[in-house]
C-alpha cells in the first residue's frame, strides 16, 4: 500500500453534488454525484471522478533543515457563486484556493478566426454570422487562483471559511490567522497562544473553526481539553475569550492518560448555530454555546480502551486525531473509530451503532451489519474482542452530505460512500 | 493486538505483577505489592515518555501537540514523584551511579539512557537497565523497553549505563529547562536561550548514531531520520560527514559545534 494515497481529509460541497478527498501525497481527487437517471427514479446518483490534480508539492525549509510534508491537512469549500467550484486546500504550511471549472461545449463559427484558430483576412469577410455552441467532451480543469503562504510557524490543523464568504482563518499549534480571500500577501494574527518563553509552553491549540451564521464568533479547541469561543469585535488580538467551555474533570477516572485524553482533536458546529461538537480520545461531545460549565450531551466512542490507555500511548495511537461530523439536520453525529469501525448517534433517540467500512466484510449494495465489540470475558458470536481489533486501521476522517443521508468514510487509503437504504 | 509486536510492558487491566506466590494471603504485604507495582508502572511511563521525547526531535517535523502532552505527562510524573519522596531517592541513586560510572565511558556517549534501581531494602523486583547505547554496542533491539521481570529471575544488574545529564541531583528544574529546550528548542530558532554551556553541550550530544537503531525498532521507521537544526550548524562548521555516520567521528565533530555554538550564542 502507497503511503502517498492515504487519504487524509473528506469534505462534501454545500450541495452535496461534490466530495473532494485529499491525501498525503498531496493530492486532491473530486468526485461528483451523477444525476438520477429518470429511467431508474428510485436510483440515487452515484460518485464518480469529477477531477484528480495535485494541490501541494514536498517542500523543504531551508532555515530549519526540515521538510515540508505535501500531505493536505484539510480541505474547505467555498460557496458557489458561478459556475465553477472553489476549495480552499492547505498542508502544513500554506493555503491554496484552487478554481475547478468545467468545459463541455465550445463555440464554432467564429468571424475573425479560422476552425483551426488562424486569423482570417479581415478584407476576405463579406457576411457575418453567430457563432454557434455545440457539445464537447466534458473537460475539468483545476487551477491555483491563490497562495497564501509563509504565515504560520508551527503546522495548520485547521482552515475554515467564515459565513461572510469574503474571509477565512486558519489555524496552527499556536497561532489563528484571519485572511481575506483576495489577499495573499498578508494575514492578520487574531489568536497567540506562544509564550515568550517555549519551555513554558504547556497547551497548543488543535482545531478551530468559524460560526456558521455570525461572522464575527469562532472558536478554538486545545489540548487540554477546553474550548474558547472569541467574538472579532471585542479586540483585535483575541486573546482572551467570550466564552470558555470546559467539562469538570471527573477525579475518580483520573490517570496520568487524563490529559492525554482530553485532548480535542476536532470542533464542528451544528448547522444551527446553537451547539458545537467536540472529539476527544475517547468521546464526543456536544455543548450548548450558552453552558460553558459542562456539555449537554457526551457520547462514548470506544470505552473499552480505556483500560488499553498504556498500551495506546506506547504505540502513538493515543494521539490519533479523530474527526466527527453532524448529519444535515443535526440529528445524528458521526466518528470514526479502529478496526475500521465508525460509529453514528441519533441525539433524539439515543441509539447507537457501529459499523465497518471494509470491503471484505460488505458487499456493494449489502445492507451493513452492525458491529459489536465485546467487553466482558464471555465473547458473543459475531462480536469482536478489543485484543483483536487492528489499530492499523484506523477512521479518522469522515464526513456526512449536507442534506440527503449520504455519508463519506475515509479508511486509510480508501474511500467508502454509503447511503441510505431506499424502501 | 498492536502492530508492531512491542510488548506489553505490564497488564493494562489491573492485575498485579505475578509474584512467587508466597505471602499473597497477607493483606500488608498485598499493599506494598501494589505500591510498588505502582511505582514500578510510573516509572516506565515516566522512561517510555523520555524516550519518546527524545525520539520526537530526531524526526523530520516534530509534531508539537504530542511532544507537549508527553512532556506535561513527565512533568505529572515528577511532581507526583516530588511529592513523596522518590524522586530524591532516585536522583541521589543516579548521581552515585554518575559519578562511579564517570570516568570510564565517554559521558557523551549514553547520556539520554536511564537506569535505575529499586529499593534494596524491600526486596523488590529490579527491572533491567536500559541497554546502554553506543561503544559498548548492547542489543538495543531486544531491550527498548522495560520488562518487569518475575521475581528470582535474575539479579540485580549494576547500572552499567551512563546516567543522563538532565538527572542530576537539581532534578526537577533541570528537567524541565533542559528537555524542554530540546523537545520545543528545535522550534524556536531565532530566540537562543540564555543557557549555559554544558546546556549547549547536552543539546548536541544527543548526535550518536546508535539512537537510530532505538528509532528505528520504537517507531520502525525504515530510513535515517534527520537530524534538524544540527544539520545547519553542521554545514557551517564546514564538516564533511553526517552525525549518522560514526559514533567517533561524532565526537570530533561535537568539539567543533560547541566552538561553533558558542560563537553563534556569544554574539
Amino acid at each position: 500500500m502507497c503511503k502517498a494515497d492515504i487519504i487524509s481529509t473528506v469534505e462534501f460541497n454545500y450541495s452535496g453534488e461534490l466530495l473532494a478527498t485529499g491525501d498525503k501525497g498531496g493530492r486532491v481527487v473530486i468526485f461528483q454525484r451523477e444525476q438520477e437517471s429518470k429511467n431508474r427514479p428510485h436510483s440515487r446518483g452515484e460518485y464518480n471522478v469529477y477531477s484528480t490534480f495535485q494541490s501541494h508539492e514536498p517542500e523543504f525549509d531551508y532555515l530549519k533543515s526540515l521538510e515540508i510534508e505535501e500531505k493536505i491537512n484539510k480541505i474547505r469549500w467555498l460557496p458557489q457563486q458561478n459556475a465553477a467550484h472553489s476549495l480552499l486546500s492547505t498542508n502544513d504550511k500554506t493555503i491554496k484556493l484552487w478554481k475547478i471549472s468545467q468545459r463541455d461545449k465550445r463555440a464554432e463559427g467564429y468571424n475573425l478566426k479560422d476552425e483551426d484558430g488562424r486569423l482570417r483576412d479581415p478584407f476576405r469577410i463579406t457576411s457575418l454570422r453567430v457563432p454557434v455552441l455545440l457539445p464537447m467532451d466534458r473537460m475539468v480543469e483545476a487551477s491555483p487562483r491563490r497562495i497564501f503562504a509563509n504565515a504560520h510557524t508551527y503546522h495548520i490543523n485547521s482552515i475554515s471559511v467564515n459565513s461572510d464568504h469574503e474571509t477565512y482563518l486558519s489555524a496552527d499549534d499556536l497561532r489563528v490567522n484571519l485572511w481575506h480571500l483576495e489577499i495573499t500577501d498578508r494575514s492578520f494574527n487574531i489568536v497567540d497562544i506562544k509564550p515568550a518563553n517555549m519551555e513554558e509552553l504547556t497547551e497548543v491549540i488543535t482545531a478551530a473553526e468559524c460560526h456558521p451564521h455570525q461572522c464575527n464568533v469562532f472558536v478554538y479547541s486545545s489540548s487540554k481539553g477546553t474550548i474558547r469561543l472569541c467574538d472579532m469585535r471585542a479586540a483585535a488580538l483575541c486573546d482572551r475569550q467570550s466564552k470558555f467551555f470546559e467539562e469538570p474533570e471527573d477525579p475518580s477516572s483520573r490517570s496520568f492518560f487524563s490529559e492525554i485524553i482530553s485532548s480535542i482533536s476536532d470542533v464542528k458546529f451544528s448547522h444551527s448555530g446553537r451547539y458545537m461538537m467536540t472529539r476527544d480520545y475517547l468521546s464526543v461531545k456536544v455543548w450548548d454555546l450558552n453552558m460553558e460549565n459542562r456539555p449537554v450531551e457526551t457520547y462514548q466512542v470506544h470505552e473499552y480502551l480505556r483500560s488499553k490507555l498504556c498500551s495506546l500511548y506506547e504505540n502513538d495511537c493515543i494521539f490519533d486525531k479523530f474527526e466527527c461530523c453532524w448529519n444535515g439536520a443535526d440529528s445524528a453525529i458521526m466518528t470514526g473509530s479502529y478496526n475500521n469501525f465508525f460509529r453514528m448517534f441519533d441525539r433524539n433517540t439515543r441509539r447507537d451503532v457501529t459499523l465497518e467500512a471494509s470491503r471484505e466484510n460488505s458487499k456493494p449494495r449489502a445492507i451493513l451489519k452492525a458491529r459489536k465489540v465485546s467487553t466482558g470475558g464471555k465473547r458473543k458470536k459475531d462480536e469482536i474482542s478489543v485484543d483483536s481489533l487492528d489499530f492499523n486501521k484506523k477512521i479518522l476522517h469522515t464526513a456526512w452530505h449536507p442534506k440527503e443521508n449520504v455519508i463519506a468514510v475515509a479508511a486509510t487509503n480508501n474511500l467508502y460512500i454509503f447511503q441510505d437504504k431506499i424502501n | 493486538m498492536f502492530p508492531k509486536g512491542t510488548k506489553r510492558k505490564f497488564s493494562d487491566s489491573g492485575d498485579e505483577p505475578a509474584a512467587g506466590g508466597e505471602d499473597v494471603n497477607q493483606p500488608s504485604s498485598v499493599a506494598v505489592r501494589m505500591l510498588s507495582s505502582y511505582s514500578l508502572q510510573r516509572q516506565s511511563l515516566l522512561d517510555m515518555s523520555l524516550i519518546k521525547l527524545q525520539l520526537c526531535h530526531m524526526l523530520v517535523e516534530p509534531n508539537l501537540c504530542r511532544s507537549v502532552l508527553i512532556a506535561n505527562t513527565v512533568r505529572q510524573i515528577q511532581e507526583e514523584m516530588t511529592q513523596d519522596g522518590t524522586w530524591q531517592i532516585m536522583t541521589q541513586a543516579l548521581s552515585a551511579a554518575n559519578a562511579a560510572a564517570q570516568c570510564s565511558a565517554d559521558r557523551l556517549v549514553a547520556t539520554e539512557v536511564l537506569c535505575r534501581q529499586t529499593e534494596a531494602t524491600q526486596g523488590e523486583q529490579v527491572l533491567k537497565p536500559f541497554p546502554a547505547v553506543g561503544s559498548e554496542g548492547c542489543p538495543a533491539e531486544e531491550e527498548e523497553e522495560v520488562v518487569v521481570e518475575e521475581e528470582g529471575e535474575g539479579g540485580p544488574q549494576p547500572p552499567t549505563c551512563q546516567a543522563p545529564l538532565a538527572w542530576t541531583p537539581a532534578g526537577k528544574r533541570k528537567m524541565d529547562s533542559r528537555t524542554a529546550e530540546q523537545v520545543f528548542g528545535t522550534f524556536e530558532i531565532k530566540n537562543p536561550a540564555p543557557s549555559p554551556d554544558p546546556a549547549l553541550e547536552e543539546l548536541f550530544s544527543d548526535v550518536d548514531a546508535s539512537y537510530y537503531d532505538l528509532d528505528t525498532v520504537l517507531t520502525g521507521m525504515q530510513s535515517a531520520p534527520k537530524m534538524g537544526p544540527y544539520d545547519l550548524l553542521e554545514s557551517l562548521s564546514s564538516h564533511g560527514p553526517s552525525p549518522l555516520s560514526s559514533s567517533t567521528s561524532c565526537r570530533s565533530d561535537l568539539n567543533e559545534l560547541d566552538h561553533i555554538m558558542e560563537i553563534i550564542v556569544g554574539s
